[in-house]
């Protein structure tokens, strides 16, 4: 195959890419798709400009004028002619730029512009996760979980964005361009997707060693589904049922666990972690890094740095014996 | 000519490594050796017998270790206790006297045993690793740590200048004891 062909070939593959749960060019919110308007709507204009540019260039090298006998005559119609193409040109250009300027002018404004929600969410970076609280009024309905922001369908959430320690970016293409959260200050945005579905999101600012590895999954649910999701989330973690998972509670109430985490309904109520209440009902673990399964559980438990190198959580000295009890324990926390 | 820019160029990388960062502790790790007495007096003439491993060095003059200890100074509460370093209900640490020895190893065997007089123990609540990155944050309070690698910033509103910016003391190296706990003279 010559070369050409294969590039050819190849190409259009690449637009694969626009599509899945995390693409701006597949949209599936309000806020997405007039960004992806205002992406098509400056290709579209750039593209059309640089034709005409290319076109007229092409025509005035291929119709080349015959050299005038004398090099200083005149041609006072011609010259007006061209004057006012120019002139011409120069205004059209100025009416496109004004435009341009004026219609992402408006799209921002229709962005950023807050408002009160039925749901506001604390979303908070760390290194290297989020820490997502759902506020409400009432003390008692307020609660924390991580790395995974779940909303009704349909209807737009305010999101608070701060951050503990370094500045972070939150951009979930498919459903919002990006914001960041810094350090001391708070900036809102507002979440909304049209279909139910999971779309991941990424940190947009590097903010240290594991910048990559954090993600999170927005996970968009029916009304009902989403109000069932939070009286789950809202209740205390299961009290452990059968002896191994017993075990492995005081494994992990008497290990240094509990310094770093909360699981809400024991002793355990620190920040410095994500809170591990309802961790068996996440799709995925350390900020997106592995799915959620018990070996790659055991991983983490026995060794975060080794698969999160520069993670924000020690490898702790478990005895043998205790593992599977404190895997057992955590894997029923749903 | 050459050979002296290619020198001069290849002499400044020696700049690029600044510090070793230890991004694991070891997972088997058990508590270091270090054998600190609790008091000044023993019989005969030659004091307490110690052991100091000298591991202290790995974390004093380690500025990553020392900026991972002030994030934990806050999330293990010690703040709660000790405000930052001014004094609350616990002692201050910011100043160059010390109840239980400025050293190092004093002061990690303060945070793992606890202290009679309110300080907990944190013994298995913190790995053995993260009591020394405390411990040396500690010191940089007061800057008892070289200035290079004292942290040079804080998170969020702090009532002083950072750590680095802060005069350095030489303190009370080590080895003294609580009031209740001196010999009758
Ligand atoms: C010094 C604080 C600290 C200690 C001690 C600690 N963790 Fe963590 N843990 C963290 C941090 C920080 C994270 C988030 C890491 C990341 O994703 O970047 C985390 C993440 C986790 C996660 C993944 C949560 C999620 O939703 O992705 C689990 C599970 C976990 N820890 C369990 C444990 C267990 C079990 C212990 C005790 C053996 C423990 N942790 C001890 C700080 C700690
Ligand atoms: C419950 C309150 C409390 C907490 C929490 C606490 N401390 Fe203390 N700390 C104290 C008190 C009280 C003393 C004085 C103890 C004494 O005199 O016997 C003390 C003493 C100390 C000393 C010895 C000072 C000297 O002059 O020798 C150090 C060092 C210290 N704390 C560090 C820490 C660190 C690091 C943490 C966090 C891991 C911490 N403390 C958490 C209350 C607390
Ligand atoms: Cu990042």
């Amino acid at each position: 195959m010559r070369p050409r062909a294969g590039v050819a070939c190849v190409l259009p593959l690449a637009l694969a890419g626009c599509q899945g749960w995390q693409s701006a060019l597949d949209p599936q919110g309000p806020q997405a798709r007039s960004l992806a308007d205002i992406i098509w709507v400056f290709t579209g204009v750039a593209v059309a400009v640089w034709v005409l540019v290319a076109v007229a260039l092409a025509a005035a090298l291929l119709r080349r004028r015959a050299e005038p006998p004398d090099p200083l005559s005149r041609a006072p119609d011609r010259e007006r002619a061209m004057g006012y193409a120019v002139g011409g040109c120069v205004a059209l250009t100025l009416v496109v730029i004004l435009a341009l300027t004026g219609y992402s002018y408006a799209t921002q404004k229709e962005l950023f512009s807050t408002h009160e929600g039925r749901i506001t969410i604390l979303l908070t970076g760390h290194q290297f996760w989020w820490d997502v609280r759902y506020e409400d009024p009432a003390p008692s309905r307020v609660f924390s979980t991580a790395n995974e922001i779940h909303i009704p369908v349909g209807e737009p959430v305010r999101i608070k964005l701060e951050a503990s320690d370094v500045i972070h970016s939150f951009w979930v293409p498919s459903l919002l361009g990006k914001q960041d959260l810094i350090p001391g200050r708070q900036n809102l945005v507002r979440l909304q997707a049209d279909r139910p579905g999971v779309y991941r999101g990424q940190c947009a600012e590097f903010c240290g060693w594991q910048h990559a590895h954090m993600s999170l999954l927005v996970v968009a649910h029916p009304r009902e589904e989403f109000e069932a999701w939070r009286d789950a989330q809202l209740a205390s973690a299961a009290p452990p049922s059968t002896d191994e998972q017993k075990e492995g509670q005081r494994v992990f109430l008497s290990n240094p666990c509990m310094t770093c985490h909360t699981v809400r309904g024991t002793s355990a109520g620190a920040v410095a972690g994500p809170d591990l209440t309802h961790l068996a009902s996440r799709r995925m673990l350390g900020a997106g890094m592995l799915p959620l399964t018990r070996g790659n559980l055991a991983a983490w438990v026995v060794d975060a740095p080794g698969v999160k190198p520069g993670v924000h959580m020690p490898s702790i000295k478990l005895e043998p014996h205790e593992l599977h009890p404190l895997l057992a324990y955590l894997e029923g926390l749903k | 000519m050459r050979t002296l820019a290619i020198a001069l160029v290849l002499l400044s990388l020696a700049a690029c490594q600044r510090e070793e960062r230890a991004l694991r502790g070891d997972p088997m790790a058990d508590e270091s050796r270090e054998k600190i007495a609790l008091t000044s007096l023993s019989p005969g003439d030659s004091g307490p017998i110690e052991v100091r491993t000298g591991r202290g060095e790995e974390y004093t003059g380690n500025a990553y270790h020392q900026s991972e200890g002030k994030k934990l100074f806050k999330q293990m509460n010690c703040n709660g206790c000790h405000a930052n370093g001014g004094g609350g209900m616990g002692v201050p640490l910011m100043d160059d006297t010390w109840i239980y020895g400025g050293r190092i190893e004093n002061v990690v065997q303060t945070i793992r045993e606890g202290r009679p007089n309110g300080m907990p123990s944190f013994r298995g609540k913190l790995p053995d690793e993260q009591i020394w990155q405390l411990a040396a944050y500690v010191l940089s309070m007061s800057r008892a740590v070289p200035q290079d690698v004292a942290p040079s910033r804080d998170d969020d509103m702090h009532p002083r200048p950072a750590e680095s910016r802060q005069p350095a003391v030489t303190g009370v190296q080590g080895g003294t004891v609580p009031p209740s706990g001196e010999a009758p003279q």
